[in-house]
């Protein structure tokens, strides 16, 4: 037997020991998820379990070096792992802008005692982030951000807005970029900063979408005092770190072409339905064919990416491949149930799930970089052609 | 297993790139032989040299003197092929007609001149005008030692020049699959050019008598070595596809950033920047479930059909979206034939028909799905 053979066969049995049973049951929204922090209530026991079984094994971020709380996993057996959980149903046991986003981030551009200090209570769940990007004036043009942070000598002090903070209610910290240079070219005056959500100054206000949810804030810092070792990276060069933040999270918005891990075919979950629907069941087969091949693409990058081999702008093209297949997806399960996914309120809808699921999705190609930045950054990076 | 190529793998794919943006170029190849008025439609002296590289045993096993490579492997020529829109018998004769012969009696007697790059050898299913497997009519009577075959193929492609025929008819026990000889008594073969300038053929079987040992595989077993046949053949035209729209994307790319209209490059349009950065991320999807279909193909696995029916059906529809692009955004120079692009747009057009186009397959997806 192969090592990696070794690794599958003890990482089954290990999951199938410690995976608890309630774990193994899809995530049926995205507060049935864990997202962990301080202030997370745990919906059971299974939960809590499973968090802290994984993160003690460093498997909440498996391909972590295991001196910031990672497993300290190759790519290949990183795969394995991915594929055992697949196949066992376990759900992800820890949902987290820290792992997907700001994680990478510091891995790259952090000092040692930054890395120390917050990629293992990122492992572990302790402190959940938001993410301070986007501005009231500035969103597909971000670098235009005015957010003002100014040097007091022995901290900083910042002042200004955001907009579209993801759970910026719920969130321990924040990793935001502030203008820290407001004479120099736009991109040239950009720090990322690191602070605590309880500071004083800091307020958020949660905004109602047409989803009927609130998964986004307005943020608002009054005088807020920051400690001058939370800029990551250099002063001034905080559009570098952003620039490869946002590569890791489009990345994170692709795999919603995926559907969410539910099944692949939608063909298959809809059922009956497309019997008596011959156009319908044909738009739903073109889907399944182009939602399959975004599945190969995924597998495709993530594996380009461990090897180091990615175009660095092919996120963006994932991203927007992405988004808009899951668009269709939804465009697709609305058609099929017909006026019972029109129901807003009932119970039998489970509280309107389906409209609003579908309501959601419209973001997708806006966050994060709408599909048409995405176009643009392709057109120019991968394709190079002129003056884009 | 990784998604995409291995070292090994990629070295093959720069000497494949190499040796077609060379050898099979399409001033070389595709124009010449269309402008002599070819009857077979293709360049024999490549075809031995795909013999001499190895390139035609890469499907053949090393026991019979092949490379006993992969599925990947084969898409990888494939794909430089269609770049080049280089015409050549690789596809049905080292694809789909070695896959046939794998394990069977016959490889002996074919294996060596293919090997060699001097065999042509064709397959043999379609019979309307289009692609329906599932209800092929041919018929194959016993009579003496062996059987007697009735009926009518289409787009046989490489029929013209074929010596041998990988042919699909329907005996008393089921369908079965037999080699028949380009010189067989009762056989009419009609070579047809195409829009691409390729030859198909029309084929008349007028009571073609063969041998029992003319069979492959058992009598009635033909289902399964066909879609063995088919899987590898759709597999390989989805690679092949996947090569026909980057090569007009790259032609298309580079023109947008020569071409200049109202004193600025063509390219410098947001309306077209957008257009191509959409083309690209549909070719990059379609070149990953033709690799992830080759792969689970050499592995054996199970979900091997439904993934070649997803990389056939979308390589199709993709590269038709590269060649319609292709000639739109070249505007009036890529109605002309002096310019390739108008090319691509045709072999699109046929590499779609071929092995089921991308309705049969988004179909058949949703066959295998239940639905």
């Amino acid at each position: 037997m192969s090592d990696l053979e070794t690794f599958r066969a003890e990482t089954r049995a290990w999951l199938e020991a410690n995976c608890p049973a309630e774990m193994r049951e899809p995530v049926r929204d995205e507060g049935d998820a864990c997202w962990g922090g301080r202030n997370f209530q745990f919906k059971n026991e299974a939960q809590k379990l499973w968090l802290e079984r994984m993160a003690a094994r460093g498997w909440t971020v498996p391909d972590w070096p295991v001196e910031y709380g990672g497993g300290g996993l190759s790519p290949a057996e990183t795969k394995v792992l991915r594929q055992e959980l697949a196949r066992s149903g376990a759900r992800n046991p820890l949902y987290s802008f820290g792992i997907s986003m700001l994680g990478p981030a510091l891995l790259k551009y952090g000092t040692e005692e930054q890395k120390k200090r917050f990629l293992p209570e990122i492992a572990r769940g302790e402190i959940r982030w938001c993410q301070g990007y986007s501005e009231p004036n500035a969103g597909s043009d971000l670098a235009s951000l005015q957010t003002k942070c100014e040097d007091k000598g022995d901290h900083w002090l910042v002042n200004g807005q955001k907009v579209w903070t993801s759970y910026a209610d719920q969130a321990d910290w924040i990793f935001c970029l502030v203008r820290t240079d407001f004479r120099a070219p736009k991109h040239k005056g950009i720090s990322f900063l690191l602070f605590d959500m309880a500071s004083e100054g800091v307020s958020t206000k949660p905004i109602l979408l047409i989803s009927g949810y609130s998964p986004f804030c307005e943020t608002f810092f009054d005088d807020v005092k920051v400690p001058k070792d939370q800029i990551v990276g250099e002063l001034n060069k905080g559009w570098d770190v952003a620039k490869y933040l946002l590569g890791h999270e489009r990345e994170m918005i692709s795999g919603m072409g995926l559907g969410g891990g539910s099944a692949v075919s939608l063909g298959e979950a809809l059922g009956d339905v497309l019997a008596e629907d011959a156009l319908l069941r044909a738009e739903v087969a073109q889907f399944d064919v182009d939602a399959v091949a975004f599945k190969a693409m995924s597998e495709r990058f993530i594996d380009e990416l461990k090897a180091g081999q990615a175009h660095p702008a092919q996120p963006s093209m994932m991203k927007y491949a992405g988004t808009e297949l899951n668009k269709r997806r939804h465009e697709l399960v609305m058609a099929a149930g017909g006026s019972s996914a029109l129901e807003w309120e009932s119970e039998r809808s489970r509280g309107g799930k389906t409209a609003k699921e579908w309501l959601r999705t419209k973001a997708n190609s806006i966050e994060g970089g709408t599909s048409e930045v995405q176009l643009g950054i392709i057109a120019k990076r991968i394709l190079e052609l002129p003056g884009a | 297993m990784p998604l995409y190529l291995t070292d090994d793998q990629a070295m093959l794919r720069d000497t494949a790139r190499e040796l077609m943006a060379e050898e099979g170029a399409i001033s070389k190849q595709l124009r010449k032989y269309r402008d002599m008025n070819c009857k077979d439609g293709f360049g024999h002296a490549l075809w031995r040299q795909f013999g001499e590289l190895g390139f035609t045993g890469v499907l053949i096993d090393e026991a019979d003197g092949g490379l006993g490579l992969g599925h990947v492997e084969a898409g990888i020529v494939l794909e430089e092929i269609g770049r080049n829109l280089t015409p050549s018998p690789f596809l049905v004769t080292a694809v789909a007609v070695v896959e046939a012969l794998r394990g069977a009696a016959q490889r002996e007697r074919w294996l060596p001149g293919i090997l060699a790059g001097e065999t042509v050898a064709a397959l043999a299913v379609d019979e309307g005008r289009k692609h329906r497997p599932e209800s092929i009519a041919m018929k194959a009577e016993r009579s003496g030692n062996g059987f007697k075959l009735s009926g009518q193929k289409r787009f046989v492609v490489q029929g013209a020049s074929a010596d041998v025929f990988v042919v699909a008819a329907r005996a008393e026990e089921g369908l079965t699959l037999f080699t028949v000889e380009k010189e067989a008594a009762g056989l009419d073969v009609e070579g047809v050019r195409l829009a691409d300038s390729s030859i198909g053929a029309r084929m008349d079987f007028r009571g073609v008598e063969v041998d029992a040992d003319a069979v492959l595989g058992e009598v009635g077993g033909g289902e399964a070595v066909l879609g063995r046949v088919l899987n590898a053949a759709r597999a390989g035209a989805a690679s092949e596809m996947v090569g026909v729209g980057s090569g007009a994307m790259a032609m298309t790319v580079d023109y947008l950033k020569q071409r200049k209209q109202f004193g600025k490059l063509i390219g410098e349009f947001q309306v077209l920047q957008h257009r191509s950065a959409h083309l690209y991320s549909e070719l990059e999807i379609a070149r990953a479930s033709a690799l992830k279909a080759q792969q689970l193909l050499d592995e054996g696995s199970p979900d091997a059909e439904a993934m070649v029916s997803v990389a056939k059906a979308k390589a199709g529809r993709v590269s038709t979206l590269a060649v319609q692009e292709g000639v739109q955004m070249h505007g009036g120079i890529g109605m002309t034939d002096e310019y390739d692009i108008g090319l691509y747009m045709k072999r699109d057009r046929v590499l779609n028909e071929l092995f089921g186009d991308s309705n049969y397959h988004a179909d058949k997806l949703a066959r295998l799905k239940g639905y």
